[in-house]
C-alpha cells in the first residue's frame, strides 16, 4: 500500500512511525514535500533527469538560503531596534549630561526650578525596592514551587498553579490601586507603627525602621513588587522542578535522603539554570514596573534610611514627569534617567549570567 | 487611550471628579499616545491641558453640547501637557494654570486669555479638628512644607489656634508628584510670604519638595490625605468639597482670618490689573483686601495668533463666549469665579484685534 510507500522508504528517510495511525490524506501531503522524493519522481521521467535533478536542487538551495537570509535578519533586527532605542536615548540625553555632567549621576537634587538634576535618589529607590522586592519573592516562589511539585496533592496542584499565573496576568494598575487603598492603609495603621516600636531601641535598626508611618513608601512599593514578581519565579521553577528526572529523586530517596535534602542536593542543583532564569525575569520586571510602583512609592526625590520613607524609581519618575516637563534640559534628565536604567537592567542581567556561567563551570 | 469626551457622555460635571485623576494618572503615562490620537472629529472641538478647571470645563462643555450640538473633547493632562500640545498644533486650544510669559506668547504666536478663576485650599486630616476649625497663615503654611515645622502641637500653629487640641502627631505632608499648575500656584504664594521657600525652593509647576509624600493629580492628593492620619496637602476647591475634606482657614495680606468660598476668591480677583500684564498674566496670589483668599488663582487658554484652522479656532471661541456669558452659575456651582464683565470686554477686544486668519479678517468678528 501506499501507506508503507516505497518511495520513503527507497529514500530511506521514512522511519516507518508514519504508517501506523496516520490518514492516507495526511500522508500524501507530506511525500509530496519530501525533498528525495521529488527528486526521485523526477528520474522516472527518463533522459531530462539529471537536468531536472540539477534544478530541483538549485530551486531547493536558493529556497534554504532565502529562508537562512529571512531568519538571519530578524535576528538581525533585534540588534537594529536595540541599538536605535540607545541611540535615541543617547542622543535624547546629551543635553542633561553636558549641562550637569558626572553630577548627574552621584548628586541626589532633583530641582525643576534651578534644573540641577540628580539621578542618585531614583536610582537608589530602584535598586532598593528591587532588592526587597527579591528577597521576599524569591524564596517564597521557591517554596511553593517545591509544594507544588513535590508535596501538594495531586488535587490542589492545578487550582494553586492556575492561580499563580493568574497573579502573573493581573494588569499593574490594579495592583497600585489595590496597593494604594487596601495594603497601604493597612501598613500605615498596623505594620508601620508595630515594626517602628519594635525596631525603635536598636541603633542601626531604628534608623531602618524611621517613622512617621506615611503607608506608602520603599518598603510599601518593595512588597507590591514581590507579589507582582511572586508568578514568575513560581511558576518558572515549578516547571523546571518538573523536568527532573524521577530517577534521579528516588535514588536521593532510596538512600535516605529527607525530602529537603532531595531538593537541596538533587533538585536545585539539577535545575540551577532554570530557576536563575525565571529568578532574571523577576528581576527585570522588578527593575523597570512602573504603575504600580508609582501608586504606593510616594514620589519623593530623597534618600533616606528609613525603608518606611517615600522614594521614586526611575519609572515612577518618568511616568510622572514626562508630561509636565518644559524646558531641554528637565525633559533631556528624564531620557537621561531613562539610558540608566537601561544600563542598570543590562549591568544587573549580565552580571547574573556570568556569575551563573561560572557556577556552570564550577559544577562540571 | 482615548480621549475623554466631556460634552457627550456625562450628564454632572462634578460626578466627574472621582475619575479624573485615576484617567490622568494612566494618560500621563501614555502621553505620546494621546497626543498622536488626539485628533478629534470636525465637529469636536479640541483642547487639552490644566486640571485644576477640568470639572468646569466638563460642566460647560455639556451644557453647551446640549445647547448646540457641538462637544468639546478636552484632555485634562496638566498645564504643561497643554502647553506642549498647543505648541505642537495637535489641538486647537491648550489651557494652562500657569500663564505664559508675554515673550513666549510672542515667540511661539499665541494669544492667551483669562478663563475662570478658583481657589487652593490646604485639606488636612487631623483626628478632632473639623472642617475650617485650623487656621493657618502663609509663613507656618511655609513652614510645614519646608519640614520646618514637624509637629501638629508646635507652638506656631497653637499660636494662630489658641483654642485648639493640637495632637502631639507628626505632620505628613502630601504634594504633587507631577507638574501642575494647582503647584505653580501655592508654591508661586508660599515665595510671596516666606522667604526661606523662595530660597530654598522657589515656584515652579514641579519643585524639590523638602518633605513629603508625592501623589498623582488633585485626586491623589485629595485621597492621600484622606487617607493618612496626621496629614496636610492642597488642592483645588472642588476636590476638598468632593472628597469632604476638612480644610484650614488663611490669615490673608490683611491680616484677616478668610474661609475658602466663591465670595473670597472673588474678592481677591476683584483688585486684580487684568489689562497690565501681556497675555492677562496676572497671579491671584496673596492679593490685598479683607475678605481675599490668600490662595486664589486664574487658569489661561492658549490659541494661535494666526490658527492654521481658523474654523476649529473660531468654534473655540464661540465656546469660550458662550461659556463666559452663560457659564458664570455652573461656576458658582462649583465654587469657581467667572471672570467679571470688564474683562470678558476686554478679552473679546483682544480676540477681535490679535486672531487672525489666512487672509488677515478677524476670526472671532466672523462669528458675530
Amino acid at each position: 500500500m501506499a501507506l508503507v510507500g516505497a518511495p520513503a522508504v527507497a529514500s530511506g528517510r521514512c522511519d516507518g512511525r508514519w504508517a501506523v495511525g496516520r490518514s492516507r490524506w495526511r500522508w500524501n501531503v507530506r511525500e509530496r514535500h519530501r525533498v528525495a522524493d521529488i527528486s526521485l519522481r523526477r528520474e522516472r521521467v527518463g533522459g531530462r533527469a539529471v537536468v531536472a535533478r540539477r534544478d530541483v536542487l538549485k530551486r531547493l538551495r536558493s529556497l534554504d538560503r532565502s529562508f537562512r537570509w529571512v531568519t538571519k535578519s530578524a535576528a538581525i533586527s533585534v540588534l537594529v531596534i536595540l541599538s536605535a532605542v540607545i541611540l535615541a536615548l543617547v542622543e535624547g540625553s546629551l543635553p542633561a549630561l553636558n549641562h550637569m555632567g558626572l553630577e548627574f549621576f552621584y548628586t541626589e537634587s532633583w530641582n525643576p526650578v534651578t534644573e540641577k538634576f540628580g539621578a542618585l535618589a531614583a536610582v537608589y529607590g530602584t535598586v532598593m525596592t528591587t532588592i526587597i522586592a527579591m528577597l521576599i519573592a524569591v524564596p517564597i516562589g521557591l517554596m511553593v514551587a517545591l509544594f507544588l511539585t513535590e508535596l501538594c496533592p495531586m488535587k490542589l496542584r492545578r487550582p494553586i498553579g492556575i492561580a499563580i499565573e493568574l497573579l502573573a496576568g493581573i494588569p499593574s494598575i490594579i495592583y497600585g490601586i489595590w496597593g494604594l487603598f487596601v495594603l497601604a492603609p493597612f501598613l500605615q495603621q498596623t505594620v508601620q507603627p508595630f515594626l517602628i516600636e519594635v525596631f525603635g531601641p536598636f541603633p542601626v535598626l531604628s534608623s531602618v525602621f524611621a517613622g512617621p508611618p506615611y503607608g506608602i513608601g520603599i518598603l510599601t512599593a518593595g512588597l507590591i513588587l514581590a507579589i507582582m514578581v511572586l508568578p514568575f519565579v513560581t511558576s518558572i521553577s515549578r516547571d523546571v522542578f518538573e523536568t527532573v528526572p524521577p530517577v534521579l529523586k528516588e535514588a536521593a530517596y532510596g538512600i535516605g535522603c529527607t525530602t529537603w535534602e532531595t531538593f537541596r542536593y538533587v533538585v536545585l542543583p539539577y535545575t540551577r539554570v532554570g530557576v536563575v532564569g525565571g529568578v532574571m525575569l523577576g528581576l527585570g520586571r522588578a527593575l523597570g514596573e512602573t504603575m504600580a510602583v508609582t501608586f504606593v512609592i510616594g514620589n519623593a526625590h530623597r534618600i533616606s534610611t528609613s525603608i518606611l520613607a517615600p522614594g521614586t524609581t526611575i519609572s515612577a519618575t518618568i511616568a510622572n514627569e514626562f508630561t509636565e516637563a518644559d524646558g531641554d534640559i528637565y525633559t533631556s534628565s528624564l531620557v537621561a534617567l531613562g539610558l540608566l536604567l537601561f544600563a542598570i537592567t543590562f549591568v544587573v542581567l549580565g552580571g547574573a549570567r556570568y556569575l551563573l556561567q561560572r557556577a556552570e563551570k564550577k559544577g562540571r | 487611550m482615548t480621549p475623554r469626551r466631556v460634552g457627550r457622555s456625562h450628564q454632572h460635571g462634578v460626578s466627574l471628579l472621582k475619575f479624573s485623576n485615576l484617567k490622568g494618572a494612566i494618560a500621563a503615562a501614555g502621553f505620546a499616545l494621546v497626543a498622536s490620537l488626539s485628533t478629534a472629529s470636525a465637529a469636536d472641538i479640541s483642547g487639552a491641558g490644566a486640571t485644576f478647571p477640568y470639572p468646569i470645563y466638563a460642566k460647560w462643555a455639556d451644557a453647551y453640547k446640549k445647547a448646540t450640538g457641538i462637544g468639546l473633547n478636552y484632555q485634562s493632562i496638566g498645564s504643561g501637557g497643554g502647553i506642549k500640545q498647543i505648541k505642537a498644533k495637535t489641538v486647537t486650544f491648550g489651557a494652562s494654570d500657569a500663564p505664559l510669559s508675554g515673550k513666549d506668547l510672542e515667540k511661539y504666536g499665541l494669544v492667551q486669555f483669562p478663563m475662570v478663576m478658583g481657589g487652593i485650599v490646604p485639606v488636612i486630616n487631623v483626628d478632632g479638628i473639623a472642617a475650617g476649625a485650623l487656621t493657618l497663615d502663609g509663613k507656618t503654611l511655609a513652614d510645614i512644607f519646608l519640614g520646618k515645622i514637624g509637629k501638629w502641637n508646635d507652638a506656631a500653629i497653637q499660636a494662630l489656634n489658641p483654642d485648639a487640641k493640637l495632637p502631639n502627631q507628626a505632620i505628613a505632608v502630601v504634594h504633587r508628584s507631577d507638574g501642575s499648575g494647582t503647584t505653580f500656584n501655592f508654591t508661586y504664594y508660599l515665595s510671596d510670604v516666606s522667604a526661606d521657600w523662595k530660597s530654598e525652593v522657589g515656584t515652579e509647576k514641579a519643585v524639590q519638595w523638602p518633605v513629603g509624600i508625592g501623589a498623582k493629580g488633585n485626586e491623589g492628593v485629595a485621597n492621600n490625605v484622606a487617607n493618612t492620619k496626621g496629614s496636610i496637602g492642597y488642592v483645588e476647591y472642588a476636590y476638598a468639597l468632593q472628597n469632604g475634606l476638612p480644610y484650614a482657614k488663611m490669615m490673608n495680606k490683611a491680616g484677616k482670618v478668610v474661609a475658602p468660598t466663591a465670595e473670597a476668591f472673588a474678592a481677591a480677583a476683584a483688585s486684580a490689573d487684568w489689562a497690565s500684564k501681556p497675555g492677562y498674566g496676572v497671579i491671584l496670589a496673596n492679593q490685598p483686601g479683607d475678605a481675599s483668599w490668600p490662595m486664589t488663582a486664574g487658569t489661561w487658554i492658549l490659541v494661535y495668533a494666526q490658527p492654521k484652522d481658523a474654523d476649529a479656532t473660531r468654534e473655540a471661541l464661540k465656546f469660550f463666549d458662550w461659556s463666559y456669558k452663560s457659564g458664570a452659575g455652573m461656576a458658582d456651582e462649583l465654587h469657581y469665579v467667572a471672570m467679571p464683565e470688564s474683562v470678558v470686554k476686554q478679552v473679546e477686544q483682544t480676540w477681535s484685534s490679535e486672531i487672525k486668519d489666512a487672509k488677515g479678517m478677524s476670526v472671532y468678528q466672523m462669528t458675530n
